[in-house]
């Protein structure tokens, strides 16, 4: 054999354990949740199975329909979490990157006294545990009675987000070059225009990245609103979750049924933006 | 107009700077004056009563408490660890792949969309050990005969734990990772394989210090959230059997909530914040110097 021909043979066999691998790596990722929308489709007599079933019988949507059709028929106000949750993320979300991007943009752009001092200092603030953080905050918001609403849950959330908003951004803004916006100013730019038309966009994807963070972190957090929520008037989906483990000892079909509902608006969410995400850092200027 | 006119970068910073310093910065000085009191939930008036360090005397005399540590920073640093390998691993795998890089990098985001209380459920479903998927799976295989008590065994509950804080962080690391490969210029790559670099040498001198920020930005940021682990760990074992997975956080939620120990959890509370402080602050480190390196290479 000639040495092109076992290069060939090589590379082959190095693309073919590539694609195994990859495959491999994802089944794992994928796995738990193609078992956890299996599971919800699946009748409970059939999930408790031993020996176990590994072909699904007969699928239905019967978890689905308990669980949207109210209180009164053993099921929980799935909608009214839902909505809770969705209110809560968006605006902590959007809120959140507003005060983060004139944040990162301070840390990027401006040198000033005790300025790595100050972004650790933000970044501690937000190591606080939850569950260490969840005690005083009670006693605050009992204070100010705004336990069990949805602005109480929006502040904390606002808060958690900042530290981390502000760290991806000015990440991001770094991997614009400064000159890009003193060329816009040169040319006549003002520096608001010069960040909005030039280093903006460019920073687009980072900026989006950040809010997707933002976002599950908050439709996501259980250790404070467990504490700061209520009733329905805020309760979030994650504690809604545990309602099911309260109510009935333990429905694994429901609770896949409600994990599924949790899931798709992240998805759906995570989907819209991530093509912004990763691919436009590097076109266009940066790299010219 | 005055004569001291603020600067730009204050003002930027003002509002994130009021937002935390309300919600987080002045409940934490509350917390840190109730954790020298003997605060009980019950007794409210036991909020006035000072007793000095007492309760933090009362924690370094405390076996559950050091075990609790103690097997904080095993967990934290073994799935941290694992994580940044697989993550790297699986960054370099999906740049590798020439057609459906959209698609592999939707699934790898995958695991970040669960909340770790649902990760918690989903993992304790699957290890359970009458209908779990794992043992289902090994006795189908037939790798084992009987059941194998996943969550009730302390030391296999805490590889289920590690094995759902692994799985559901480890994305975090591959995105970021990942978002570094595509941010690199090709140029040095290019030019490194013509000056005759093998791929390992090419990685280790040309790519890796490049996403060496990225690395440490995902680490960092794990850091910072490493006590969501609480929420895997309350659902999946509640720090049983026996208090044998017992982390700092249940330990402090346990304290403070079915003790009604305030005084005593918000003690606790405060060495659980120094190890997050500790952790982030060592990852800030290294992120700094890693990018002071890029600076001067590049």
């Amino acid at each position: 054999m000639d040495q092109n021909s076992i290069h060939r043979v090589r590379r082959q066999a190095l693309s073919i354990a590539h694609g195994v691998t990859l495959f491999l790596a994802m089944l794992v990722i994928c796995l738990p949740g193609i078992w956890i929308v299996l599971s919800s489709l699946r009748p409970t007599v059939e999930i408790m199975a031993k020996p176990p079933v590994w072909i699904p019988q007969e699928l239905s949507v019967d978890a689905y329909i308990a669980m949207f059709s109210g209180v009164g028929k053993g099921g929980i106000p799935v909608l009214d979490y839902f909505r809770n949750s969705l209110i809560i993320s968006v605006t902590s979300t959007v809120i959140a990157i507003v005060i983060g991007m004139a944040g990162g943009y301070a840390f990027a752009r401006y040198r000033f006294r005790a300025k790595s001092a100050m972004f650790l200092g933000l970044m501690l603030t937000r190591t606080v545990p939850g569950i260490a953080l969840s005690l005083p905050l009670f006693f605050v918001y009992a204070r100010l009675g705004i336990i069990d609403t949805h602005f109480g849950l929006i502040l904390v959330y606002v808060a958690l987000n900042v530290p981390f908003t502000v760290w991806l951004i000015d990440g991001f803004f770094r991997q614009v070059p400064k000159d890009l916006a003193e060329a816009a100013q040169i040319d006549g730019c003002t520096r608001w225009q010069a960040f909005w038309q030039v280093e903006f966009p460019l920073a687009g994807p980072g900026i989006a990245s950040a809010g997707i963070f933002a976002f599950l972190t908050s439709w996501n957090e259980f250790a404070l609103a467990s504490q700061l929520t209520r009733s329905i008037n805020s309760k979030t989906l994650p504690v809604g979750l545990l309602d099911y483990t309260s109510e009935f000892t333990i429905d694994w079909r429901g609770m896949c049924a409600l994990a599924v509902v949790m899931i798709i608006p992240a998805l759906t969410l995570t989907f819209i933006v991530q093509k912004h995400l990763v691919g436009g850092l590097t076109s266009g200027a940066v790299k010219g | 107009m005055k004569g001291w006119k603020p600067s730009p970068p204050f003002l930027l910073l003002l509002p994130a700077i009021i937002v935390l310093a309300a919600v987080v910065v002045v409940p934490l000085l509350l917390s840190l004056y109730s954790s020298f009191t003997p605060f009980r939930l019950t007794r409210p008036e036991t909020f006035w009563v000072f007793i000095g360090a007492r309760n933090y005397i009362n924690i370094f005399t405390n076996r559950d408490f050091w075990a609790a540590f103690a097997r904080t920073v095993v967990l934290l640093t073994v799935a941290l660890n694992l994580e940044m390998l697989i993550g790297l691993g699986l960054a370099l795998l999906v740049e590798k792949a020439s057609r459906g890089q959209r698609l592999l990098r939707t699934i790898m985001m995958f695991p970040m969309m669960f909340s770790p209380i649902l990760v918690g459920f989903q993992f304790k479903f699957m290890f359970n050990d009458n209908i779990g998927l794992v043992n289902n799976a090994l006795q189908a295989l037939g790798l084992t005969d009987r059941a194998i008590p996943w969550l009730i065994d302390g030391n296999l509950a805490f590889i289920a734990i590690l094995t759902a804080e692994i799985w559901s962080s480890t994305s975090v690391f591959a995105i970021l990772i990942l978002a570094g490969l595509l941010a690199m210029p090709r140029e040095p790559l290019e030019a490194a394989r013509v000056d005759g670099c093998t791929p390992w040498q090419t990685f280790r001198y040309v790519t890796w210090p490049f996403i060496m920020p990225f690395a440490f930005i995902a680490m960092t940021i794990r850091s910072l959230d490493v006590a969501r682990a609480y929420d895997i760990v309350k659902i999946m074992t509640d720090g049983g059997p026996a208090g044998r997975t017992e982390l700092v956080w249940t330990l402090v939620a346990r304290t403070a909530y079915s003790d009604a120990k305030m005084g005593l959890a918000n003690a606790m509370a405060y060495f659980s914040i120094l190890l997050s402080i500790g952790f982030t602050v060592y990852f800030y480190r290294k992120l700094a110097a890693a990018r002071t390196q890029i600076a001067a290479e590049w």
